[in-house]
Formats: structure tokens, sequence, C-alpha cells
């Protein structure tokens, strides 16, 4: 009985949070509704036995997707009232193949029949294990390449946002691995004999090394004066 | 050993699972200009598989569904992730993120 019920209210509440997810007026609710929507699919996996699974889709989707998400609909300054024009004019129309899918689905189900005889072992891992220990001994035997492709398919996704994302820009201070290498110890260290109760900046400034800085910057990003700042500073000193 | 599934059965999951995926389906439709929302609702619909890899595989005691199933959250993750950031930049030069703009993005 306890099974049943817990479900009954999981899958209820899942459905609710899924309608709101596509009619909420504000996207931010949308994504929280999203989320809602996420721990109650993981309440359906725990009730099914896939507790592993049901922490991941914690895990990842509400750590991390839905935060993307969250992050994105707070940064884009997006006027969401001009995005609802037209809803009503799809509505029908959505409506309409959604009913229909819905009720091809229903009736798929309800003809569907399981082959006798499949021929198949089910992997259910050694006896025995919990959840994650099975699907761990499982993932490392028999699906181990396409564990190893899953890797590559995130770094790809990784590599691929991060170019799309990139901006180049003028701020900062870029690498020059050539003239980094060319250095001598002359252009960078300055000895200063201090004459006892005096500071540094008496004597040239403690800025060191004394013009690379602001060589290595792209022109006007660092600090307040650039390039003329440090003419200045080593003409004074 | 009994499946944990046995209690309920296959047939209620497979049912909130078709609804959740016409759920999704709808979303797209009645979100047509909004990116982001048709994105969640592609969340919706690649949640909807996930439930049915994870209440066959429970019901079979069969792992390898739920495998799958750890596949597809990669895959959604990595989609979600390539989906915002074109988002991201498709707002940086054009100001909005209107569906009906992008054919304008030829070349």
């Amino acid at each position: 009985m306890i099974p049943q019920l817990v479900f009954y209210v999981f899958a209820t509440v899942l459905l609710v949070s899924a309608t709101m997810v596509i009619t909420a007026r504000n996207p931010v609710h949308s994504v929280l509704f999203l989320i809602l929507a996420f721990f109650n699919a993981a309440g359906l996996f725990l009730v099914a036995g896939a507790e592993f699974l049901a922490m991941l889709l914690v895990i990842v989707y509400v750590g991390a997707v839905a935060v993307l998400f969250l992050f994105v609909v707070m940064m884009l300054d997006i006027d969401f009232t001009q995005m609802r024009e037209g809803f009503q004019r799809h509505a029908p129309i959505g409506a309409c193949v959604g009913g229909i899918l819905f009720v091809e689905l229903i009736m798929a189900l309800g003809n569907w029949k399981m082959a006798p005889d499949t021929g198949i072992a089910p992997l259910s891992g050694a006896p025995g294990l919990t959840n994650t220990a099975a699907l761990g001994t499982l993932i490392y035997t028999h699906y181990v390449l396409l564990f190893q492709s899953c890797g590559l398919v995130l770094l790809v996704a990784m590599i691929g946002a991060i170019v799309l994302t990139l901006r180049q820009t003028n701020t900062g201070r870029r690498q020059d691995i050539s003239k980094q290498h060319a250095r001598t110890r002359e252009d960078t260290l300055v000895l200063v004999d201090l004459p006892l109760g005096e500071n540094v900046l008496g004597n040239g400034g403690f800025l060191r090394p004394h013009t690379s800085y602001y060589e290595n910057a792209v022109p006007g990003s660092y600090g307040s004066g650039g390039q003329a700042e440090a003419d200045k500073r080593e003409t004074g000193a | 050993m009994t499946p944990a599934i046995a209690p309920i059965g296959l047939g209620p999951y497979l049912i909130v699972s078709a609804a959740l995926l016409v759920l999704g389906v709808f979303g797209i439709f009645l979100n047509r200009k909004n990116v982001i929302i048709i994105l969640m609702s592609m969340e919706l619909i690649l949640l909807s598989a996930n439930l049915n890899f994870v209440a066959f595989s429970s019901a079979h005691a069969d792992l390898s569904g739920q495998i799958m199933v750890l596949f597809v959250l990669t895959i959604a993750a990595a989609e979600a992730a390539i989906g915002l950031a074109i988002v991201t930049v498709y707002f940086r030069n054009r100001g909005s993120i209107q569906v009906e703009d992008v054919t304008m993005m030829k070349g």
C-alpha cells in the first residue's frame, strides 16, 4: 500500500510541476518547477529501486543543469512578455498534436506484450550487491566503451561551450612566452640600498619589474596610465 | 528476487512517462518564441525516456536499462550546456532570443 501511495504522490506532483514548467509566465518560475519535477522523478526512480540514478538525477540535474538554466535566465535581460505572444495561437495546434500522441501512446501501451522468450540473459550484476555496486560492475566491464565515449562527449561539450562563449576582450594581460624566456636578471631585479629609516617609495617605488608589466599588457588595459605612467615613473626615479 | 516495481506494476510508470512526453511536446508548441523554455521541454522529454528505461529495467531485473539512463543523462547535460551557450552567444549578438529571427543567422 505504501509504495502505491508514494508512487501516486510523486507522479501527481511530477505531472503538475511539468505542466507549470511549460505554462508559467515567469521563466524563473519555470526553472524552479523544473527542479521540483526532477526531485519527484528522482522519487519515482527510488520507488522503482534505482537508488543510484535517483541520487544522480538530483546531483546532475538539480545541481548542475537546472542551476545552469537559472543562471542563463537571470543573466539575459529578456522581455518575457513579448515572448508570450502567440501563446494562445499555438496552443490548439500543440494540444491537437499532444492529444494525438497521447492517444497513440495509450493505444500502444494497451496492446503491448513482452516477447515470451527474448533469449538474452538479464544483466543484473552479481546477486547481493547494492544498486550502485551492481551498476559499477557493469559499467566498467560490459559497457566500458560506451562509458568512455560518454566522457568524450562531455569533454567535447565542455570545449564547445567554452569556445562558443569565449570573447576576445581587451582586458587582462596576455602571456608572451618568448619575452618571458628572454628576460634577464637586470630587466627584472633591482637592488636598492635603503638608508636607515627611509622607505622604498623615495628610491623609485616598488614596481618591479619596471616596465614589463605594461609591455605585456594589452594597450590601455592594465593600470591607470599604462606605458606613460611607467615612463614617468622611470624618469622620475 | 521480486523487482522493486512489483507492487505498482509497469503500467502506471508507462502512463506517467507518456504524459510527461506529451507535456514536453506540448511545451515546445506552446512556447514557440522562448528558446529557454523549449530547452526545458526537451529536458522533460528526455526525463520521460529515462523514466521508461528505469521502469522496464526494474520490471525485468535487468540493469542495462539503468546504464542507458546514465548515458542519456550525460547526453542531456551536454546538450543543455551547448544549447545554453548558443543562446548566450545569440543574445549577445542580437539582443534577443526570438526563435523567428534565427533564420537570419545564415552563413
